[in-house]
């Protein structure tokens, strides 16, 4: 047994399963929150050894999902000025902006990186002094900490290269969003593991006590979901709300209190521009104003040539928020496939489209 | 002049040239064909020959477990060894960056002539280019590779029938974890090393307990997923796995875990599938797991008929799933 394997283990799995066939009874709609589920719920196969009665809605949790169009052209833009260096986590550079995605200004000569830390960009900064680096800082509570570090870091070392564009959101305000506008009917929620390790599980409190919602917080491997649908199941069908956290190995309820500290020393909270749902309030984060000189929107006169516009037909709007599936899509698997991708659900390795297309097909 | 440098002249065909054949290459890959130095090598051959060539671009050069010369040997061999030749001739042609240390060098052929001694493989023809800083990133190795074929083998892609059984020989993953650890500065609590090795020596051994064996692979990039994607359209035929009896090293799984990433996915350097008459696999297997390089060989799964062209699943949990090829490049997850 390790660290994975106990929480993966087939036989107390089936056993879950059981339990949640014997009981469940009540007609549910379930939805996880975060992208990483969504893949791990496919992963396991765990859709369809659930009762039919229970359907499993996929959330707004894919940091890449979630980014405008809008402000992925502001990066294209920032990626076409003379002596910049872009760097960014992975699947964003495949993300296609209005017109263009960041590998393909990067096959026409723009430099644009790959990173899998933000030390990684401070040190790109220090070995190219004569260009300016600008991190895209994309993501939720969970790579907001480490972007802040790089921040007070290249200020303790005084890097005057080192920019970031933030275009971090955060999940609470958007969760909110959600459950407001009831468009999708929930029963409960598989609130987001690694976000919560940050935030603590008492930033969805919100959830049963405002909107009478069963709610967990889940972990990532195949148990740790069984346990939260488990909980769902339990609270809906006693129906007792209450937030429960199948994830305390990771989750306390006040969550890291030294990443929330570096966070809020960094970042003040401000409107966000999310994919499908809009601008909205409090719900991003940027940098404080004695953080300026660190800004790339401060620092960097960025043009938009033409207006940003949707790809016709994209239902990645309608998907994150949960009220249409993939396979309602008309561009699904026909013209947008994991090769071709016209929005970031399938672009996204946590995309909803993406886990649709790569384990949702039927077998004879 | 700076000596322990490679120099845009050691491709330039003078005499820096020269002694760079004869002083690096020829000195420690040294056999009767390469040692005459003639502009081909000439050799006789009878019966089915396979031929094949593959180049090596990796980055970094050098890794756990390996490095590009190795890696260059090893792959053309077992390129060759899956389709049951025995190989016998090797090229080698190196593009190389200006700048490069000939220390690093020398490392790399004492690794090819390494590799070459335990293949019983000869390198018998070669090339050398220099190209300017920044035109290539350090090395670039081809290995173009020549092998016979035994009378009555019929090894091809095509060849999976429903029934057989699907064996692997050893761990998933360690080959790209390994590379990916070591290119991006990760560290994890158990070092991961490339699975690199040439497979002559453990598929002899497989046919000779078992010259039925319809398909070999070996699951390089795209990972076991991939490859099996690939026979399943090749021969038309179904393939079921059990996830449970995929052997991965608990180190890559973590890894695997931490980056957001499928070992099923991610490339190896020394594993081979091997897919064969269900009666037959527990011979074969037998003869893997006597084998240093086979010793974690598992069956994993079987041919079935239903859903050709595809390949499917048993989660732990007993569900069934597609498991579909790779798209794109492999990218860790952003949280």
């Amino acid at each position: 047994m390790n660290f994975i394997e106990e929480f993966r283990s087939s036989q107390s799995g089936r056993t879950l399963l059981e339990y949640i066939n014997k009981r469940s009874t009540k007609p549910a709609r379930f939805m996880e929150f975060c992208g990483g589920h969504t893949v791990a719920i496919f992963r396991y196969g765990i859709r369809q050894l659930l009762p039919p009665h229970i359907e499993m809605l996929s959330g707004p949790g894919c940091p890449v999902c979630v980014t405008s169009t809008a402000d992925l052209d502001k990066v294209i833009a920032l990626s076409r000025l003379p002596g910049v260096i872009i760097c960014s986590f992975g699947d964003l550079l495949r993300v296609p902006s209005s017109r263009q995605s960041l590998l393909e200004v990067r096959a026409e000569g723009a430099d644009v990186r790959i990173v899998y830390s933000t030390m990684d960009a401070l040190e790109i900064a220090r070995q190219n002094p004569l260009k300016k680096v600008i991190f895209v800082g994309i993501g939720f509570e969970t790579t907001a900490p480490t972007i802040a570090a790089s921040v007070i870091q290249a200020r303790n070392q005084g890097l005057a290269n080192y920019y970031v564009m933030s275009i971090h959101k955060i999940t609470p305000p958007v969760m909110r969003a959600i459950l407001d506008a009831g468009e999708t009917r929930l029963s409960g929620i598989i609130c987001p593991g690694h976000v919560s390790s940050i935030t603590g599980s008492n930033a969805w409190e919100f959830i049963p006590e405002e909107y009478h919602l069963a709610c967990a917080v889940s972990g990532f491997e195949s148990l740790d979901i069984l346990y939260c649908v488990k909980s769902l199941v339990d609270q809906v069908e006693d129906a007792t709300p209450r937030l429960d956290v199948s994830y305390s190995r990771a989750v306390k309820p006040e969550g890291n209190t030294a990443a929330l500290k570096i966070m809020d020393e960094v970042f003040d909270i401000c409107p966000a521009n999310w994919r499908g749902i809009g601008i909205l309030p409090q719900s991003g984060l940027c940098l404080r104003p004695e953080f300026a000189a660190f800004d790339a929107e401060k620092n960097f006169e960025i043009k938009l040539s033409e207006p940003s516009r949707e790809t016709p037909g994209c239902l990645c709007g309608e998907i994150i928020k949960g009220t249409r599936t993939p396979l309602e899509c008309k561009l699904f698997s026909k013209v947008c496939t994991p090769e071709n991708p016209v929005g970031p659900c399938m672009v996204s390795s946590e995309g909803t489209c993406a886990a649709y297309y790569h384990y949702g097909g039927k077998l004879g | 002049m700076d000596k322990t440098k490679i120099l845009l002249a050691h491709g330039s065909g003078g005499r820096l040239t020269h002694d760079l054949i004869t002083k690096h290459l020829v000195q420690s890959l040294s056999n009767p064909l390469l040692n005459k130095l003639d502009d081909a090598a000439v050799f006789e051959s009878k019966g089915k020959t396979a031929f094949t060539t593959d180049s090596y671009v990796v980055n970094p050069i050098f890794f756990p477990g390996g490095n590009i010369g190795k890696l260059a040997v090893c792959g053309t061999v077992n390129d060759l060894s899956v389709m049951g030749a025995i190989p016998k001739y090797l090229s080698l042609a190196f593009i190389i960056e200006e700048g490069l240390d000939i220390s690093a060098l020398e490392e790399i052929i004492k690794s090819i002539a390494a590799a070459a001694k335990e293949a019983g493989v000869e390198i018998v023809t070669g090339d050398t280019k220099v190209v300017n800083t920044g035109k290539a990133d350090k090395i670039f190795i081809n290995t173009a590779g020549v092998g016979f074929i035994p009378e009555g083998l019929d090894i091809s892609g095509a060849n999976a029938r429903p029934d057989d059984a699907v064996i692997v020989s050893g761990t998933m993953g360690d080959h790209g974890i390994a590379i990916m650890a070591q290119r991006e500065g990760l560290n994890f609590k158990t070092a991961v090393e490339s699975d690199c090795a040439p497979l002559n020596g453990l598929i002899t051994d497989m046919l000779k307990v078992c010259p039925r064996i319809h398909v070999m692979r070996d699951p390089t990039r795209g990972g076991l997923a991939t490859t099996l994607n690939e026979i399943a359209g090749q021969s038309q035929v179904g393939i079921e796995l059990n996830e449970e009896s995929i052997p991965v090293k608990p180190a890559v799984g973590g890894a695997c875990e931490a980056l957001g990433l499928d070992p099923l996915y991610v490339a190896n350097e020394g594993k081979i599938i091997a897919i064969m008459p269900e009666k037959d696999a527990p011979a074969v297997l037998s003869a893997m797991k006597a084998h240093p390089y086979g010793k974690d060989s598992a069956i994993i799964g079987r041919v079935i008929s239903p859903n050709p062209g595809r390949v499917s699943i048993r989660t732990p949990l007993g569900a069934l799933r597609i498991l579909d090829m790779q798209s794109g490049e492999l990218l860790p997850r952003i949280c």
